[in-house]
């Protein structure tokens, strides 16, 4: 890979499919380019350990996963430069970027920024998630991913959404057991959905995803209509208690609980840096507000992929393509006519990624009760404030997350809201009775990741230094 | 409780948990190792004592902070194992450093 | 029917409210966010008097005799803990000049500032580096949690039917006969007799109005907090020769300011961090707490707020228009004094005098350099 000068013209932040494919065409087109990823190889979470994977039987995983080598070989000929390991704490106005990596923190400044932060698994508050062997169903696929781990002993999965079946549906192929799935959708999304179902009937996934359901659905007991779902264990999981409908509560025994409800925008460096935001009612998330090329409210700041919205791995090459565009006209490298003349091939293909995605929203919108948990349940992990503080906050005149936060510590841990924000959200929305958007989000600062007292210690300010810890 | 696949491929790594010795696959994070070696808990918590596992594997929860070489509070999903590294579960509040 | 209108529910606000809400005031609070939004929420929560300017001494040793009862006052006791504020001397030349400090508040009469040596700084603060030679000490300082403080009074007021109308931003302030009317960004009036202006990085705002223009500079002090660690100190500690301000919290967390600031874009309630002077701040501390070598910064933030040239507030009646008061201008070390001001507002409004120095203090103090800018 070329080295190049400190002095980039873009900086990409996150090697998924967003921004690889970026960092790919503005580096093609001339931008010195720099991509700056946690993981130590590219493609993300969703294409995770792409390049070196563990997993032997390429059918495991599936085509679609597979897709992610064919973004990873044009940008490692694109001349942009690669950055792996490498966190990102603080994006500012002035476009310089805070960086830590390999135990050393930087300050680098750049003309343009596109955050490709993409999307985490939306927090599932239920009693008993903090227990060791609860965790994320995309947490469980990155072990397969990167670790060729799948859970051993028995093994429940629940919650909503298609990450939830895909997952189920490679265990089945890497020859894993899976004892129950608990299928958490509300019973009213599906007649929500079918009003979007014409778009549906025309997406790409529909056959795919139809398949794999049933694949599924034939393999494993699939138990419907699940609500008061409990993990029960002292010290470890032992069991999942669950109501079906109405009914009386059930219980599975279990070593392994993976929940998924869908993802949302990691918004955490938008959000600090200043983007605007806002609510989307359909998505239940805050998403960092954009124009069609992906730019912010931040001059010189654009967000490309799951990170500006959810929707999927597809759109957001396309996505990142967008905003690559955007910063090339913006930077004087393309006039606004061949922008626009390149971009009406990216925007078709985006359009027809999209497709669809109305009725998944719709269909897979996590209920209410799994949303707003019950008093007992934890909703801030890092300090342990639970869903009851929360309520009593609200009745003594808390109006917000961030009076909140200051109140009760919640959101104030490690992963700066990243785990509780859009639950504390829509708690105190529900106990105020007004809306999510009213309500509002954490303000959250630099640094998003947590730096050392030495890495901070040590913040060099001249090109030099600077230069010196991005080419050792 | 997770288990490797059989034909996984890939060179062994070895390393410790605790002092204790354990294997890794090239490549793993340090979370995705200790899963495969059957560790329930990597840390407790110090707020309440409680005890927690990686969550998320992809550094966002930081329920999965270990020490590292005597680094404390690292975000075991963010590291990849190397051969010769002493990771250890920690208990509340990491000691500060000496 | 509103007696007194306050502009602005920081803590000074809320307090101001609080002590009239007890004399049976009618008072209204105006609050263009919510109370303790800005400064009051966010700051260091430092309860201190030690190394006060000579001029806010009085002041302070009268809060600190209300922080030490705080529960009896607003319900709560803010989680305020008094285990002493220190300024470390790193040199003979510093320690010096805390014993010339020392002997100056003894001659005028006042005795919580202390010098001590190196063996009792070191059984204060174990995990102090040894380079340092001594410490100026108040002993009955301390810390408190700013947003549950300022809550607590806003709590307590409002108990008392004190009324706070938040997102109430103050735009226009005129006289309407013999009351103040305050109109809000959001096409609302108030009007009462008294206005008290509590605005602190907007009350020159309010002030202009009042046809007495103040050189307010908007600042954003920057603090850090560092992941929960064992405990290992329990007073404030501060330097004599560079910026800090270091503590840490009864759950492990350790604090750490001083006084760096950010930059302040207030119109958009907005601060930015600058991490490099941050950086300076992560030195001091390696250099004095080589203990904390190996802690990890969770967050970072900056509070947006009002600084004085002179580094004092302005606290009392306008010097243009009956009826009107200020309590603004913090300059980054307002929090102790909250409790205090609240009173000498209260006493103003309701007695129209107070028993404590404020002269200092008085706006017109800028009047010639107001009119020079």
């Amino acid at each position: 890979m070329t080295e190049m000068t400190t002095r980039y013209d873009l900086a990409v932040i996150g090697a998924g499919p967003a921004g690889l494919a970026a960092a790919t065409l503005a580096a093609e087109r001339g931008l010195t380019t720099v991509l700056l990823d946690e993981q130590p190889v590219p493609g993300g979470q969703i294409y995770r350990s792409v390049t070196r994977n563990p997993v032997r039987n390429p059918g495991i995983l599936g085509g679609d996963y597979w897709h992610g080598a064919d973004l990873v070989g044009p940008f490692r000929d694109s001349g942009a430069a690669y950055r792996p390991g490498t966190t990102v704490w603080s994006v500012s106005r002035a476009l310089e970027i805070g960086l830590s990596r390999d135990g050393a923190a930087r300050i680098l400044p750049v003309k343009h920024i596109i955050l490709a932060t993409g999307a985490l698994e939306r927090p599932f508050p239920i009693p008993g998630w903090t227990l060791p062997g609860v965790m994320g169903a995309g947490a469980a696929q990155i072990l397969l991913k990167s670790s060729a781990l799948v859970p051993s002993g028995r093994l429940v999965m629940a919650g909503t959404g298609p990450l939830l079946w895909l997952l189920a549906w490679q265990y089945l192929r890497a020859g894993a057991r899976i004892d129950a799935i608990l299928d958490t959708t509300p019973g009213g999304n599906w007649r929500a959905a079918l009003r979007h179902m014409p778009g549906f009937l025309r997406s790409p996934y529909l056959g795919k995803g139809a398949a794999l359901l049933l694949d599924v659905r034939r393999k494993v007991k699939v138990i419907g209509n699940v609500t008061d779902l409990r993990a029960v264990g002292d010290g470890a999981l032992r069991s999942v208690a669950f109501r079906q409908g109405g009914g009386p509560e059930r219980s599975l025994p279990a070593d392994t609980l993976l929940l998924h409800q869908g993802v949302i925008p990691n918004i955490n460096l938008a959000n600090a840096t200043g983007c605007g935001q806002h609510w989307d009612e359909i998505q239940r998330c805050w998403v960092p507000t954009v124009d069609e090329w992906g730019a912010s409210s931040v001059e010189g700041v654009s967000i490309a992929g799951d990170g500006a919205g959810i929707a999927g791995a597809v759109a957001a090459e396309h996505r990142g393509r967008l905003a690559a565009l955007g910063a090339l006209h913006r930077l004087g490298a393309i006039g606004p006519e061949e922008r626009d003349r390149e971009a009406a091939t990216h925007r078709a293909a985006l359009a027809e990624a999209q497709r669809g995605r109305m009725f998944l929203d719709t269909l897979y919108q996590p209920g209410p009760d799994f949303r707003v948990p019950k008093d007992d349940t934890i909703v801030c992990r890092c300090e342990e404030v639970t869903a009851g503080q929360v309520r009593d906050a609200v009745r003594l005149g808390v109006g917000g997350p961030n009076q909140a936060k200051s109140f009760l510590r919640c959101g104030m841990g490690p992963c700066q809201g990243r785990l509780c924000g859009p639950t504390v959200t829509e708690v105190i929305a529900d106990a105020r009775g007004v809306s999510p958007a009213e309500v509002g989000y954490y303000r959250l600062r630099p640094p998003v990741k947590p730096i050392t007292l030495a890495e901070l210690a040590s913040l060099p300010k001249s090109e030099d230094e600077i230069h010196a810890v991005l080419h050792p | 409780m997770f288990q490797r696949l059989p034909d996984a491929a890939g060179e062994r790594v070895s390393f410790t948990i605790d002092g204790r010795v354990a294997e890794a696959l090239a490549g793993d994070t340090v979370a995705a190792a200790l899963m495969a070696n059957g560790v329930v808990a990597c840390r407790t918590t110090p707020v309440s004592g409680a005890p927690r596992a990686p969550f998320c594997m992809m550094g966002v929860c930081f329920d999965c902070l270990v020490t590292i070489d005597d680094v404390g509070n690292r975000q075991g999903c963010q590291v990849t194992v190397r051969p010769g590294m002493r990771v250890e579960t920690q208990k509340g509040a990491r000691e500060a450093a000496r | 029917m509103t007696d007194v209108l306050v502009i602005g529910g920081g803590l000074h606000g809320c307090s101001a409210a609080l002590h009239l809400a007890m004399r049976g005031v009618s008072v209204r609070v105006l609050e263009k966010d919510h109370a303790g939004r800005h400064a009051s929420g966010v700051n260091a929560g430092g309860v201190r008097q030690l190394g006060r300017h000579l001029a806010e001494v009085p002041l302070s040793v009268a809060s600190m005799a209300i922080w030490h009862r705080i529960a009896e006052l607003v319900d709560d006791d803010c989680g305020f803990e008094s285990h002493g504020q220190i300024r470390v001397a790193e040199t003979e030349e510093e320690l010096a000049a805390c014993r010339a400090r020392s002997d100056q508040l003894t001659a005028l009469g006042f005795t919580h500032e202390e010098v001590v040596d190196r063996a009792e700084l070191r059984r204060l603060v174990p995990a102090i580096s040894g380079h340092c030679v001594g410490a100026l000490v108040s002993r009955r300082d301390g810390a408190a949690i700013p947003y549950r403080t300022t809550f607590a009074f806003r709590r307590k007021a409002a108990s008392l039917g004190a009324r706070f109308e938040e997102g109430a931003a103050a735009v226009r302030v005129a006289r309407a006969g013999r009351n103040w009317c305050v109109e809000t960004a959001d096409d609302r009036r108030f009007e009462a007799p008294v206005l008290l202006n509590c605005a602190g990085a907007w009350a020159d705002r309010i002030a202009a109005q009042l046809g007495e223009p103040v050189p307010l500079e908007v600042i954003a002090p920057m603090l850090m907090i560092t992941h929960r660690v064992p405990p290992f100190l329990k007073p404030v500690v501060g330097a004599t020769g560079r910026t800090l301000s270091f503590k840490q919290f009864p759950n492990g967390t350790v604090l750490i300011g001083g006084g760096m600031r950010g930059r302040a874009a207030h119109d958009e309630n907005r601060t930015e961090l600058d991490f490099a002077k941050l950086a300076i701040n992560a030195r001091t501390v390696w250099d004095l707490f080589p203990i904390m070598r190996d802690a990890t910064i969770n967050r970072a933030w900056a509070g947006i707020e009002a600084r004085m040239p002179d580094d004092i507030p302005v606290i009392g009646p306008s010097g243009t228009e009956e009826g009107a008061f200020h309590a603004f201008g913090f300059s980054a070390h307002g929090f102790q004094l909250g409790p205090v001001v609240g009173r000498i507002l209260a006493d103003l409004v309701t007695a129209g005098r107070t028993d404590l120095p404020i002269d200092s203090f008085d706006i017109r103090r800028f009047r010639q350099s107001a009119a020079a800018a």
